[in-house]
Parts: C-alpha cells; structure tokens; sequence
C-alpha cells in the first residue's frame, strides 16, 4: 500500500492512522481471479474514492469487506484488530455499511420501519414502541435533513428518497465505514447535491467513505483519496488534489480517453419519426418532434421528466390520450410491443436487467429472440442459423464472451448493453430508440457504444437517444431536445448549444427562448 | 455438502433426479426380489403415466413462472365425460373430453392473461369450481364403461410394451423436442425468466401463455381417459390431489417454481422417482401411511440437496 501524503483537501486534524486496512485480499470464483493480492485503506473523515472499469473488482473487494463474500486470502484490520465477517451483519454490527446500487428496502412499509427493520424498539412484554420509534426516527431524518416524514410509506418515494432511507438505516449502526456504490446512477442532477451534502456531513463526523462511481465530476468533487483497480489488481492511490481526469483515466484503462465529438452522421434523409402534439395522460402534454434517417436526436432532461415515457408510447406500452404519431410519413396507432417490433421500432429500455435482457438465457439466445420466425420454419428453430445470426452481430458489435452459450448474467455492463442493441438489429428496425444506452456502463465500454450509435445511425437507422448525462447527449447526437415537466422547452444544435443554454432548458427557466433556439440551430 | 459437488462433478452432465433414480433402482433391486422384472418396471410406466402426463404440459406452465392447480378437476371432468358420453360412440366421448381440458385450460389462461391475476388463484378457483362441475354432472355416481373397446385398450399393449406407457414415452419425446427445438419452447423460458423483456422483444406472452394453459389441460383430459380405460370407469373424485402430485414430480425434476428454468427430462425423471419409490416400499409391504411419510421427507431431502448443488454453481454467475 502507498503510503501517500497528507489528506490536503481538508481536515488536517484527521488523523493519519487509517480506521480499516484490507491486505492483500485474494478472491476467486471458478475460472476467475476476481481480485488479486488487493490492499485498500480508510482513514477516518475521508472520502476514498474506489474506480475502475466494470469487471475490475470494486464490487467484489467491498463485498469481501462487507461480510458477502469471504477473501480466500489477505485480512481485514478494523482501528488496529483483524476481524472477519461471516455475513453482513456481522459486518454491520462492526459498524461497516454497505449502500447497495441495488436498494433493498421493504415498500409496504413505512419509512421508520424500514430503518430499524431487524432492530425495532421493542415494550415489555413484546410490542413496538411506535412512540420511539418515531422519535428516533425523526432524530436521523433530521440530521440528514429529509423532508419526508417517518410514517410515510416507503414505496410512495422517489428513488432518491428511498436512498436517503438506505442511508438512514445505516446511521442505526454509528458507523465507522459507509461503502457507496454507484449512489447516483439513478439519481438526477437535482437530487445529487442532497447526497452529496449527507455524505460530507458523515465524513466530518469522522465517518470514513468509501465511494464507488464512473462519474469523474463527482470522484473529484467529493473525494480525498482515489485508488484506481484493474483487472481484479491493485493500480495504485493517488491525492485527488494532485492529480486530473485524464491521469485517473489512464489508470484505469491504461489509456485516455476524450469524448468523441467528431464522426457524427451527416446526412439525414426523410422522416422516419414524427410525433404530432402527442399528449398522454399524466405524462406528456403537446409533444411534437422528429427524427430522420440517419439521424441521431438527442432527448435530454431529468428524470420524470416524461422521456422515458414518450418512448414507451410510440413504442406501443402506453396510449396516447391526443396527438399522432408518424411512421414514414402514415399515421400509425402501436397497439403493442408485437406491434411496434413489426412497424421497425426497436427500443433498448433504461434497465438492461429488468426489461432487456432474459438473464436465464445464453448470448445466442438473447440475440435471437426478437427474431425466432426468421430463424425457424414451421415453428421448429435452425441452430444453424441462429449461430450464424448471433456470431454476424458479435463479431459486428464486437460483443466480448467466452462462448455463443455463455450465460449473459456473467457479461460486463457494456457487452450487456451490446447484447440487447443487437437483438433490436436482428429484426432490421427502421427507429431505435436508446433509453440511458450507457447507464452503469464503464468509460472504456461508454465510448464504445457511442461510436456504435454513430456507426448505426450513418447506416441509415434513425436514432433517438434519450439520457441524463450531458457530455453523452452533446457527444453523440445530431440535435437535442430539451424537456421539462412532460413538455418540450427547446431543440438545439448539439454542436453549438452551450451547457448553460441546455440546463435552464431542462429546469423550465426556458421556455420563451424556445422559439428562437429552433432557428438557431438552423434545422 | 463436499460429497454432493464431488458426486455432481463425477457424473457430469446428469440431471441430479436421475442420480436418484439410478440410487433407488439399486435399493430396491437389492431389497425386493419382484422389482427387477421387466413386468414390474411396465407396471411402473402404466401406473406413472397418468402423473406423467400432467406433469408434461405442467412443466411448461411451469417454466413460464405459471401453475395450475385445477389439472386434478379437469381429469375427473374429462373421465367422465370420456365414459358417460361413449352411448353416443366412442369418438364423441374422446371428442368431449379432450374438448373440455382445452377449453377449461384456455379459460384458466384468458383469465390470467386478460386480468393479471396470480395464475396461483386463478386456478384454485377452477379447481373448485370445476370439481363442483363434475359433481354435478355425474350427481355424485360412477360411471362404468359398456364399451369394452375402451376398458380393453387401457390393458392392451404395442409389442409387449403397455399402449399407454408407450402413449406416454411419446408424448415425452414431442414435448421434449417442442421444449427445447421450437420457438414456442424459447419463448416459454424467456417469458419465465423475465417477462418485462420477453414482451418487449415482441413476444405476445398472454397468447404465449394462454397456450401452455391450454397444453395443460389438454394432457389433464388426456390422462383423465387413459386413467378411465385403467379402471374401466369414472368417480367423481377423480384425480384428487393429482394437482399435488404432479407439482411435486416437477419440482423433483429440477424446474423452478419461479419459472425460467426446467426441462421434460427432469421431470420425467421427477415423474418415475415417484413411481419408483412407491412401487419399491410396496413390494416390501411398507404401510401405505408410512410411504406417504417417507415421501414426504424424501422430496424435501432431495429439493435441498438440489438447492446446495445448484448454489454452488449459481455464484459463478455472480462474478
């Protein structure tokens, strides 16, 4: 472990002596060194940040840590005594918390229920004690300033506020460690000053953080420490204050990276997409837009915005209350998926594992599934084919497995996001339609599936891109559509919009200027 | 459980019920004289295929995280349909009672597709309901067949093989094939394993799984005649508890309750464990009550041994 300088961020009185050192953790998994002779240490009152491309190992080593997996090698030191974890609780009694990507709250019930789950306040002989459990309750939600109320029920929440709750079950605890992982991957750029403000008030409690993330912005925001992870190895600890995205990224890749403006489609032919003055019920109100041939369009705003929403009505999941929508220039109603797939609508979802992918099926099937008819005759499918299709898209999308037969469960996050776009191909789509095409996904990967996008779009696909990431949106598409609120404020030229012009867009400080951007974006 | 990964390891590829099929085939020859006969191991078929061929269209609703529980009903329904119709010849009869397992399996399917409720409730409702249907229907009577073409045939045989074994053995085979061959048998899997998806890359999963439902309660009226030539007639209780039986021969055989995962190998090697176990402890003049028992922990000692195996490569997955 490097022993690097001072924490010169802030905070000189933390002391030097970190609170947890792992040392030379080792885990395998069949036909797998998920982590190799890893050391990684925490001080108390930092915010160490944990990177590294998808597959590197973060989840794993924090899961060593939290009591989930257990290292074959190598020991966990807590403030100077070697534990280990049989579980997670364990762990977290201990005082190490692990904040999922994945929340694991109850929804039916309510706020202070999920908190103490598992450590209600109890009354002789046996009954809740409501009136301190609400009290204690209100005490932690207070501290992280939250405004919703310790009755209210957890699955009436938006995502952010559900995390909040995470966060407060874990102060239950007085922990030493709070691991988070990937906090904001579903969280819009509103909602992420909130988590970041908790998180520094923890630190200046002496809590030490570990903090997994992609996003560099908030790396070098938040964080005092970084420790960069490659291939399941340990790639060294750097001072945030010393060092800049591309070091880091090179780190991580061992090369840099810049976003790729370039190389964008530039010819664009006739409408493939219009949306005529689309309203839907609780959604949407008047929307109207278009996209062409070889055209990428770019939808930006925050979540519940109606983005996703819209996607999902032209492709046949919702119904439109007013409005119409165009396909080649006929006015169509998609009454369903089936539908909307037999029109050539193709849409790769916001959630690959959710709605994208059947995780019980091998690489083949899941490329073929869209596309069973064209590989079978009289219902009875060709595995001749099906290879032929699915080694036509791999070799295509450059799609990394071991094997056609590979389960996809065991693939990274963008061979995931691959394996879905071509499963949309297969079915030769006129519209595809990108909800978040690179949620989750690492930097390396990232780049990737941007210039896939572009490739497809310069072959003639029309392109909707919808996402919350701005440099992704500004990198990738031809012209941007701003929304806010179920309502279009503004279309931009991607390549001359400013970052300034598109933010008040999407928060609805734009709407009169809508007009004028139209022209000034020259389409 | 060292033993059990090292078991699992040895033999490969095999699905771990027929591991037990083999060890109890081997108890049993070394514990009764009368079980390793070729008659004894006909009898055996004759006597699983009624279960079995639940169990198949079962497997299906299975995998597509689906259950049926009215299997049992529409068996009772079918048989007496199959006798008491046969004044009007045969093939009405068979007609009728095969009609009537597809039409109550399409409507235990419409109902799940059209109004989202758990299939679990839905066909609880039908096999109550159904039940009352065939009590109704028969007003509490057997029915005996007068056409001995129809009792002959459950005890007739194809080349020294029972005809309703051999019945069984191919309706095994298409089922397979359709399973793991067609684009019906990858949607079943897909729909099971996440039906979000499934829908969204086009499938039609209601239709989709209307038909499974449909496939069920076709091989529940089948087994309901083959079960009626055995007997040569029909009682209103009928295939009681079928419902459990057949659930347990799938469960037995590897498929997921959850759907997404399963296979008619398995659960032909579920179907014939059954039947195995219960042919072995008659023949050594086991108490009928203490079968039950043992049964009872048997499937639970299996499905747990299947779990540790299964979780054992399940973390790979994680990595």
């Amino acid at each position: 472990m490097t022993s690097s300088a001072t924490n010169n961020n802030q905070r000189s009185d933390t002391s030097m002596k970190p609170v947890l050192r792992l040392e030379g953790i080792t885990k395998r998994f069949p036909g797998v060194v998920a982590l190799n002779n890893v050391s990684f240490d925490v001080r108390a009152g930092e915010v160490h940040a944990l990177l590294g491309e998808n597959g590197a190992g973060k989840s794993t080593l924090m899961k060593c840590l939290a009591g989930k997996h257990q290292a074959e090698e190598g020991s966990i030191v807590l403030e100077g005594q070697k534990v280990s974890f049989s579980d997670p609780m364990a762990a977290k009694q201990h005082g190490i918390v692990l904040i999922h990507q994945e929340l694991s709250l109850v929804s039916d019930l309510t706020v202070a229920e999920n908190i103490f789950l598992g450590s209600l306040p109890l009354k002789w002989p046996n009954r809740v004690d409501w009136k301190k459990l609400r009290s204690d309750t209100d005490k932690i939600l207070s501290r992280l300033k939250c405004t919703f109320k310790s009755d209210d029920l957890v699955g009436d929440l938006s995502i952010a506020k559900k995390q909040m709750v995470e966060i407060a079950r874990a102060l239950v605890f007085t922990p030493k460690i709070v691991v988070f992982d990937e906090p904001t991957a579903s969280l819009t750029d509103h909602e992420k000053p909130v988590l970041f403000n908790v998180i520094n008030s923890l630190r200046e409690h002496g809590v030490g953080i570990v903090y997994i993330s992609h996003r560099m912005d908030e790396i070098f925001a938040l964080s005092q420490r970084i420790t960069v992870l490659r291939d399941g190895e340990y790639n060294g600890t750097i001072d945030t204050a010393q060092t800049n995205e591309d070091e880091v990224t090179k780190l991580m890749i061992g090369r840099s990276l810049e976003l790729d403006h370039s190389s964008k489609p530039t010819e664009f032919k006739e409408n493939v997409l219009e949306v005529r003055n689309l309203s839907v019920e609780g959604v949407c109100k008047d929307v109207s837009f278009n996209v062409r041939n070889g055209e990428i369009v770019g939808m930006y705003g925050l979540v519940g915005a109606g983005r996703s929403e819209i996607a999902e009505t032209i492709f046949g999941l919702r119904r439109p209350s007013a409005g119409e929508i165009l396909l080649e220039g006929e006015s169509v109603t998609v009454k369903s998926p089936h539908d909307a797939v037999a029109r050539g609508i193709a849409l790769v979802p916001e959630s690959r594992k959710e709605q994208g992918l059947v995780l019980g099926l091998n690489c083949r099937d899941n490329i073929t599934l869209a596309t069973l008819e064209s590989v079978s005759s009289m219902g009875v499918m060709s595995p001749k084919k099906e290879l032929e299709i699915y080694e036509k898209y791999q070799r295509e999308l450059k799609i990394k497995t071991p094997g056609w037969a590979q389960k996809v469960g065991n693939l990274s996050g963008g061979n995931q996001q691959k394996i879905v776009i071509g499963k949309w191909l297969t079915t030769h789509p006129k519209l595809l339609i990108l909800d978040e095409p690179t949620r989750g996904i690492d930097v390396g990967s990232k780049a990737e599936i941007h210039a896939l996008i572009k490739d497809l779009a310069k072959s003639g696909y029309a392109v909707l891109v919808i996402s919350s990431e701005m440099p992704e949106v500004l990198g990738v598409s031809n012209r941007v559509i701003a929304m806010y609120s179920g309502q279009i404020t503004a279309e931009f030229n991607a390549d001359t919009v400013t970052e300034d012009e598109l933010v008040q867009a999407i928060t609805g400080q734009h709407k009169a200027a809508s007009e004028t951007s139209l022209q000034a974006a020259g389409l | 459980m060292v033993n059990v990964k090292n078991i699992s390891k040895v033999f490969g590829g095999i699905q771990p019920i027929w591991l037990f099929v083999i060890a109890i085939t081997v108890f049993f020859s070394f514990m009764s004289e009368y079980f390793l006969t070729t008659g004894n191991f006909m009898n055996i078929l004759v006597q699983t295929s009624t279960i079995g061929l639940i169990a198949l269209g079962m497997t299906y609703v299975m995998i597509n995280g689906n259950i049926d529980l009215s299997v049992g009903a529409i068996l009772a329904l079918s048989a007496a349909l199959a006798v008491d119709l046969q004044s009007y010849g045969l093939p009405v009869a068979l007609f009728a009672a095969i009609s009537s397992g597809i039409l109550l399996g399409a409507l235990n399917g419409l109902i799940v597709w059209k109004t989202g409720v758990n299939s679990f409730i839905v066909t609880l409702g039908a096999m109550i309901g159904i039940r009352g249907l065939v009590f109704i229907y028969t007003e509490e009577q057997s029915f005996y067949a007068e056409n001995f073409a129809f009792s002959d045939f459950g005890i007739s045989t194809v080349a020294s093989v029972p005809t309703l074994g051999v019945i069984f053995l191919v309706c095994c085979l298409i089922m397979h094939l359709v399973l793991t061959k067609t684009g019906h048998g990858r949607n079943t899997f897909a729909v099971g394993s996440n039906r979000e998806a499934a829908a969204d890359a086009g499938i039609r999963v209601g239709r989709h799984m209307l038909v499974n439902f449909m496939i069920v309660g076709f091989f529940a009226a089948l087994a309901g005649i083959t079960l009626a030539t055995q007997m040569g007639a029909a009682t209103p209780n009928l295939g009681r508890d079928y419902e459990l039986w057949t659930i347990t021969a799938v469960v037995l055989g590897g498929t997921k309750l959850a759907g997404g995962f399963g296979s008619i190998t398995g659960t032909l090697g579920g179907v014939l464990a059954i039947g195995i176990l219960r042919n072995g402890m008659n023949l050594m003049q086991v108490p009928a009550f203490y079968v039950l028992v043992i049964l009872g922990v048997i499937l639970i000692a299996v499905l747990l041994i299947d779990q540790k195996v299964n979780r054992k490569s399940g973390q790979e997955v994680n990595v």
